[in-house]
């Protein structure tokens, strides 16, 4: 019951070799019965994975959810959590042998010699405490300093994580800080005692573009100081600014691992080379995204979508929408101002933003689901907002809207033909068996099986959920769906179907988009036109390749600026560090 | 007329004095030069733009006020409007016999306490008594309510703090030991909360007297107001309740201790066990801190079965006496009394839930 470690071997020290994984597997206990019982099942979930880190590098898990890359990643720090149990050839962690660590040595490791970033510091804080008492606990636990002393500690870190005013920052909680404030927060937590091995578990996702690259930077920055870095994420971008090692998971199993330039520049797997064609970019505009896609629809047969004729009518006009809420401290806030747009038959125009650009807000003007305080909404050259609901009424169904999270909009005991069922009209298919036969039409137009529509939400995928929300949004044939944010949950693989599928129906139906995102690269690859918002102005707008390749506002380049690159083929850039 | 002049003055006496020193019942009263002055700065405060904060304080304490208003004007329609004339009871309970009485023997009693007058004069006159903090008089022991409330409310406030404690302490252990363990342990403790919760008081005060008071003689049986006799009847008002606040609790824990911020503490190099005292278990008591607020009036009133059964004293043995023989005024005191102590309670979950969780304060 020794509480001590033993010192870390020489010949480790010597190498610098910060981690040594050889073989491991973790597999998990499913079903009610206890451990051992004959009807319980093991599901394995990393398989045979070996991995290696030395000193000053980064290496990156790439995969998609249930790729097994966020429990390789706990594993390493002792918590795979539940009914886990783990195998090792090797499990050697910053010079320690870890396979054999009881809890109270574990303990000792983390925080200490490992520390671990999670996504979304706005739960991964705790949201009661002021950040500075988190970063406390960290040297608390380790036994550093006294109160005062781990106090000013703590200031001192915020500030090197570059939190302007740390005084009064480390006072604050989280929820009254931005959401990069925060991360900047928990990343200090972690690296409190400067520990030699930083694991980060999608630590930019869920951050503004913005955002992402001061935090991207902030983590090359410690890899320069010789800080070993495990980057666990699924947004190959991302790790494309800061690995030097690449391992791609696929169920469980590395499929490909190497040198990050190597593997993102010349994919030997299959799914590594699927993963990279799904991330859409300026390059992929108006070429199909997944496998299926360039199966069903060839690029030649595409219309090339830069060449659309500038004088389509308008379907949607916005002129002049400004809307202000009052805060809870009563002080009056205008979200939206003065924003113009005009949308025309068969286009898509993006609106792109970071979070609180009002981007949103001016989605729902668009959808007479708020009335602005001034200006107005046009459809087909008739009034939109500033009229009664009655008066809309019998437009409604022209303007449809496709969320991010479906689930909520889903009444959870319909399945989905009953969910289809509903949005169709009674008055255009009178009988229960052309409704019936409406639904089946909408589902196959969206690629879901008959035996989807038995089922219900809860039961569908992420993918074939947002499939079924479009056939809703299709259901009551509209000349315009708003996509508000409604790939951004999804897996890179899964987003690229769904946004063939969106393109395809917009030239099947010759439907308009609306399409709000955060994500530059899909806003590039889908809009023909994109509006750049920025704290309620309409900051900039154009042709998507104008505002990609000569942006005219100061605002418009610090957003491309910040945006992570592949390194694209033939055109290698600077690999590595940004 | 005059009690009705004096009236409103009174009442926004008392109104700013719960405001400044929350309203502790021994300053209720509000007189004296102390509070005058009292009166002078808050009207000094009044000139000051009011913030949202101090607003929303103001309406709570506004609602308070009503609540007990309210339960004051029901306690008075019951004495006024209930079959049985007051003057007869009254004399009834002076001479120990029943019989009815001739208008002759009854006319000084109804002058003297103001039957006679008509019911709106009856009705601000008692208002006007209670802001001055005049119950009235026991019909059977001739002294103010007031004072017989007085007399004996120290050991139920106690025995009702005890128990809530006692409540609190045994609901936190369990949860922080079996909440989110191996599925035998939390299922077993989910058991028994909610068996715990549905034990009748009396039963389980009756089980414990006679196994740890008679068997094995571990406390008094005859409880007095000393620690020892204070253990039994607190566990007797505190297990039921604590099943409750398991019960309630237990949920909001296990749904805390899958958020990430958990994740991150253990990362930190924290502790199972430290995990959960020092971030979980803050995240998961606000359910039972609204329960608390109704367990405290409820207990207050619930003291009567404990304090019968362990002969101890309390106001609890004064309302079943009073209510016995028909002692009016003394029930709407302590209605009046649980009333106040409801709102005061409340009051005090408002204030708390802002402490634990901070993010409440801007929403």
């Amino acid at each position: 019951m020794t509480a001590t470690l033993e010192h870390p071997s020489a010949a480790a020290t010597a190498t610098r070799q910060l981690l040594n994984v050889r073989n491991l597997n973790v597999s998990f206990t499913a079903g009610r019965g206890r451990p051992g019982a004959p009807n319980t099942q093991r599901y394995h979930v990393v398989k045979d994975v070996s991995l290696s880190l030395a000193a000053g590098e980064c290496l990156a898990i790439v995969g998609e959810s249930g790729s097994g890359k966020s429990v390789t990643a706990r594993t390493l720090v002792g918590l795979p959590g539940g009914t886990a149990r783990v195998q090792a050839d090797a499990l050697e962690l910053a010079g320690h042998q870890v396979a054999e660590l009881g809890e109270r040595q574990w303990r000792q490791l983390r925080g200490r010699e490992i520390g671990f970033v999670l996504q979304d510091a706005l739960v991964s804080l705790d949201p009661l405490r002021p950040v500075g008492r988190e970063i406390e606990e960290a040297l608390r636990l380790h036994g550093w300093g006294n109160r005062r002393s781990r106090a000013a500690k703590a200031v001192e870190l915020l500030a090197s994580v570059g939190v302007p005013n740390p005084e009064i920052r480390a006072r604050q909680r989280p929820d009254e800080l931005s959401g990069g404030l925060r991360q900047r927060a928990l990343i200090a937590s972690a690296i409190a005692l400067d520990p030699k091995l930083v694991i980060a578990d999608e630590p930019t996702t869920a951050l503004d573009v913005t955002v992402q690259a001061q935090i991207l930077q902030l983590l090359a920055g410690m890899k320069d100081r010789g800080t070993g870095i495990v980057l666990i994420s699924h947004d190959l971008s991302v790790v494309a600014t800061l690995a030097d090692q690449v391992a791609v998971m696929q169920g469980g199993a590395i499929v490909e691992q190497g040198p990050a330039r190597r593997v993102l520049q010349d994919p030997q797997h299959e799914y590594t080379q699927a993963l990279l064609d799904a991330v859409p970019s300026a390059h992929t505009k108006g070429t199909p995204l997944s496998k299926d896609g360039r199966a069903r629809i060839t690029a030649t047969s595409r219309r090339i979508r830069t060449e659309r004729p500038a004088e389509a009518p308008p379907v949607l006009q916005a002129e002049g929408l400004t809307k202000s809420y009052k805060g809870p401290d009563g002080v009056q806030r205008t979200v939206v101002r003065d924003v113009s747009f005009e949308l025309g038959v068969g286009e898509t125009l993006g609106i792109v933003g970071e979070s609180g650009s009002g981007k949103s807000t001016t989605a729902r003007m668009a959808l007479a689901m708020l009335e602005p305080d001034a200006g107005r909404v046009l459809l087909d050259g008739g009034a939109w907002t500033g009229i009664s609901t009655a008066a809309r009424r019998s437009r409604r169904r022209l303007v449809t809207v496709v969320y991010q999270d479906p689930l909520s909009s889903f009444d959870p005991r319909w399945n989905a033909e009953r969910i289809l069922l509903d949005a169709i009209s009674r008055t255009d298919f009178p009988t229960e068996a052309e409704r019936t036969a409406r639904a089946a039409e909408l589902a196959g137009q969206v690629g879901l099986q008959t035996e989807h529509l038995a089922k219900h939400p809860l039961q569908l995928s992420g993918g074939q959920r947002q499939r079924l929300a479009i056939a809703r949004a299709l259901a009551p044939e509209p000349e315009v769906i708003v996509l508000d944010e409604a790939v951004s949950a999804l897996d890179v693989s899964v987003q690229a179907q769904v946004l063939d599928l969106l393109s395809d129906l917009q030239q099947e139906l010759g439907l308009s988009y609306l399409f709000i995102s955060h994500d530059l690269g899909v806003i590039h690859h889908m809009s023909d036109r994109v509006l750049v918002m920025k704290d309620g102005l309409a900051v900039e707008q154009g042709s998507a390749d104008q505002i990609f390749n000569s942006p005219r506002q100061p605002y418009t380049r610090e957003l491309l600026a910040s945006l992570p690159q592949l390194p694209s083929g033939a055109a290698a850039t600077e690999g590595g560090l940004a | 007329m005059g009690t009705v002049d004096t009236s409103p003055g009174t009442g926004q006496e008392t109104k700013q004095e719960t405001e400044n020193d929350g309203g502790s019942s021994a300053s209720a009263r509000g007189t004296g030069p102390d509070a005058r002055q009292r009166r002078g700065a808050s009207r000094r405060a009044d000139k000051l733009p009011a913030s949202p904060g101090l607003r929303r304080a103001g309406g709570r304490l506004l609602t308070a006020l009503g609540v007990v208003w309210a339960a004051a004007t029901f306690t008075f329609l019951i004495q006024a409007l209930l079959p049985g004339d007051r003057a007869t009871l009254l004399l009834n309970q002076l001479t120990g016999q029943v019989q009815e009485r001739t208008a002759e023997e009854l006319a000084p009693i109804n002058a003297q306490y103001g039957f006679d007058d008509p019911l709106i004069v009856q009705y601000l006159r008692f208002l006007g008594d209670l802001a001055t903090g005049n119950l009235g008089e026991s019909y059977q022991l001739h002294k103010p309510v007031a004072s017989v409330i007085a007399d004996q409310i120290g050991p139920t406030i106690l025995l009702t703090v005890a128990s809530l404690i006692v409540a609190w302490l045994i609901s936190v252990v369990v949860i922080v030991g079996t909440a989110k363990r191996s599925r035998p342990v939390s299922a077993l403790a989910s058991g028994l909360e909610a068996v715990a919760a549905g034990l009748p008081q009396y039963w389980l005060g009756v089980i414990l007297l006679v196994v740890f008071a008679l068997n094995l003689g571990l406390f008094p049986v005859v409880g007095g107001t000393g620690f020892a006799g204070l253990v039994l009847p607190a566990l007797t008002l505190g297990i039921p309740l604590a099943g409750f606040l398991g019960q309630v609790t237990r949920t909001e824990f296990e749904k805390a201790m899958d958020q990430p911020f958990a994740l991150s503490a253990r990362m930190r190099g924290m502790g199972d066990t430290g995990v959960r005292v020092r971030h979980v278990l803050r995240h998961s008591v606000l359910p039972g801190v609204t329960l608390s607020g109704w367990a405290l009036g409820s207990l207050f009133s619930g003291a009567v079965i404990a304090e019968s059964i362990f002969s101890r004293p309390g106001l609890g043995k004064i309302l079943v006496t009073a209510v016995n023989s028909r002692d009016l005024p003394v029930v709407c005191g302590i209605v009046i009394l649980v009333a106040a102590i409801y709102v005061v309670a409340n009051l005090l979950v408002d204030l708390a839930y802002t402490l634990i969780d901070p993010r409440l304060k801007n929403s």
